[in-house]
């Protein structure tokens, strides 16, 4: 059982680390050149310079690439006018048609990103050679955004992304064999020999959640390792700081399964009741979405997630190099989780039915 | 004045357990009815009665794990409904159904159970030592309990079950599916412990064995139809075995 604890986890956070990006690439891209000149083979260049873009097409027609589009064969379809290099040079301005598939939203807002930054470039190089020196001169002053991203300066997702899916497993791990373990004594009838035992009911509890607590920190542990060796993630902030954390937070995530144990009859029951909790927790996380975007009241009940709180730790202390005082607010938040969770585990744990 | 009720008189040192009208109802139905015994120091009590007449039931409110809806009991000299954490001390349990760790070593078990009663590491290591030699487990003292034969599993758990000298030990259906070499084995070791003045509380379906206790209570759905020495029965029944006796009863 030892070995499946550790490598499974571990496995995960090799393969989902790898593949859960955000980045859009290999876009599938179309085009309808129906200007033909220089200009317009000029911009379909930049697309194909592009290491986003891949596999042109150029449709002779619309309507052949609208059926392509719903085939599934093109992602964005680039559509330039007639006259496109005549009107810009003579009217200093043009439109094109881009249609992307949105069946994905995300994927397609990132798409619409690429496309447009690819059209600006191009705008910026096409005024140098189109336009004559008097023209510069009458041009308005533009005005351009450099992004800087802090913490994560070449916005590489694995940075993001690893602590985050570390977190996960550290969660689900403990939160299933604590969930499970109080049922599975109920049903194998272990736990009607502990209970014609002097033992305090506190006493019973801790001896379960200690393993478990242990367990957590050890898979936090070779995934930090992990984090490190393999994806070269960062690590600003201060270990032990990151460790004090953790304890306290298994201990949430301990209580939440040992108060479900308490309350099923069947492992199956309270596996059910785990992967409900799991799912909210995860998908609400802010760790695939971000929090900000959610509605009101769906921010109202992250509050009582205390992945999100780990996410955020993690992600401070890794990434940003926060201190003891910066992640208190959260480190008291799950503390005072943790109290209240464990103090429900020892009460709903019965020893006289 | 009134005169005291039985189990309001200070503690007679020779019972162990005494019994009044307790019952146990769930929903509508009562699974115990009112029943009321006494059993005392050092006796082999043989508790029977027909499947689901309502045996495990009242044993599992004597040893402290099921609240009585009404009735009044003492185990050990402790009030079932307000002491139970120090009736639990006084006594061992050994359930129809094995419950010690199967994914436990023999030894691994014992040292469990022994620290949860509070013994201290070198009297567990006494114990164990003692009671692997008795068992005969030496060779597989090392070996994890869930590959044990059930007969020697049950023999384990008994002895588990008397690892900090209980007053008096639960046993429920101690020798179900067990072999006659055995099951003969396991008595020696029940008498073996009334000996040694544990008092002994078994249910069996076996009614030989129940000639070898000293008293035997008979439930018939939820209540106590008979309660009296074997001998005594069968001559009140007015058969020759303990057989005839139950079966008399059982069936009405």
């Amino acid at each position: 059982m030892l070995p499946i604890i550790f490598v499974l986890p571990l496995l995960q956070l090799i393969i989902l680390s790898n593949a859960a990006t955000f980045e859009v690439d290999n876009i599938k891209f179309g085009y309808i050149d129906n200007d033909h000149t220089s200009t317009s083979r000029a911009l379909i260049e930049q697309f194909n310079a592009s290491t986003y873009f891949n596999i042109l097409t150029g449709f002779p027609s619309e309507t052949l690439a609208s059926y392509a589009m719903l085939k599934g064969e093109v992602d964005v379809v680039l559509e330039i006018p007639n006259y496109f290099e005549r009107d810009l040079q003579k009217e200093k301005h043009q439109s094109i048609g881009v249609s992307i598939n949105a069946i994905d939203g995300a994927a397609a807002g990132v798409e619409n990103v690429y496309v447009s930054q690819i059209i600006q470039h191009f705008n910026k190089h096409v005024k140098v050679n189109l336009f004559q020196a008097s023209d510069l001169q009458i041009q308005p002053i533009s005005i351009e955004t450099i992004p800087l991203f802090w913490y994560n300066k070449t916005l590489n997702y694995k940075t993001f992304m690893v602590p985050g899916i570390l977190v996960l497993l550290v969660t689900m791990i403990t939160l299933f064999l604590s969930g499970m373990n109080i049922v599975r004594e109920k049903e194998i009838g272990t736990l009607e020999q502990i209970n014609v035992t002097p033992i305090k009911k506190s006493q019973f509890i801790i001896g379960k959640l200690f393993p478990f607590w242990v367990i957590g920190l050890g898979l936090l542990t070779v995934g930090l390792i992990i984090a490190k060796l393999i994806f070269n993630v960062p690590m600003l902030g201060s270990l032990p700081l990151m460790y004090l954390y953790t304890s306290i937070y298994i201990l949430v995530v301990l209580g939440i399964g040992l108060f479900i144990s308490n309350f099923t009859d069947t492992q199956q029951q309270a596996m059910f009741i785990a992967w409900f909790f799991t799912v909210i927790f995860i998908l609400m996380s802010g760790l695939f979405t971000p929090i900000e975007s959610m509605p009101k009241w769906a921010q109202i009940i992250t509050e009582f997630n205390p992945i999100k709180y780990f996410v955020e730790v993690m992600r401070m202390i890794m990434l940003k190099g926060s201190g003891f005082t910066d992640i208190l607010p959260q480190l008291l938040k799950t503390l005072l989780y943790a109290l209240i969770m464990n103090g429900l585990a020892v009460w709903s744990y019965k020893k006289t039915n | 004045m009134r005169l005291p009720l039985p189990w309001e008189i200070n503690m007679n040192n020779k019972k162990v357990i005494q019994v009044d009208r307790l019952t146990k109802m769930f929903g509508d139905f009562t699974a115990v009815s009112a029943i009321t015994f006494d059993v005392e120091k050092g006796e082999i009590f043989g508790f029977l009665g027909a499947n689901g007449a309502g045996k495990t039931t009242a044993i599992k409110m004597l040893i402290g794990i099921s609240n009585p809806t009404s009735g009044k009991a003492k185990v050990a000299g402790f009030d079932v409904f307000t002491n139970a954490e120090n009736i639990k001390k006084n006594i061992g349990y050994m359930s129809q159904k094995f419950a010690l760790y199967d994914d436990l070593t023999v030894r691994e078990n014992i040292t469990f159970f022994g620290g949860i009663y509070g013994l201290t590491r070198k009297r567990i290591k006494e114990k164990s030592n003692a009671l692997i030699e008795e068992l005969g487990l030496k060779d597989v003292a090392n070996k994890l309990v869930g590959a044990l034969p059930s007969g020697w599993k049950q023999k384990l758990s008994f002895m588990v079950s008397l690892i900090h000298d209980p007053k008096i030990v639960f046993l429920d259906e101690p020798t179900g599916g067990v072999d006659p070499i055995t099951r003969r084995q396991f008595w020696e070791l029940i008498y073996k412990a009334a000996h040694n003045g544990t008092t002994v509380f078994v249910t069996t379906h076996y009614m030989d064995e129940a000639e070898y206790c000293d008293r035997v209570s008979i439930m018939v759905n939820g209540k106590i139809e008979a309660l009296d020495t074997p001998k005594k029965l069968k001559e009140q029944f007015k058969v020759d075995n303990m057989n005839d006796v139950f079966l008399k009863l059982a069936r009405g």
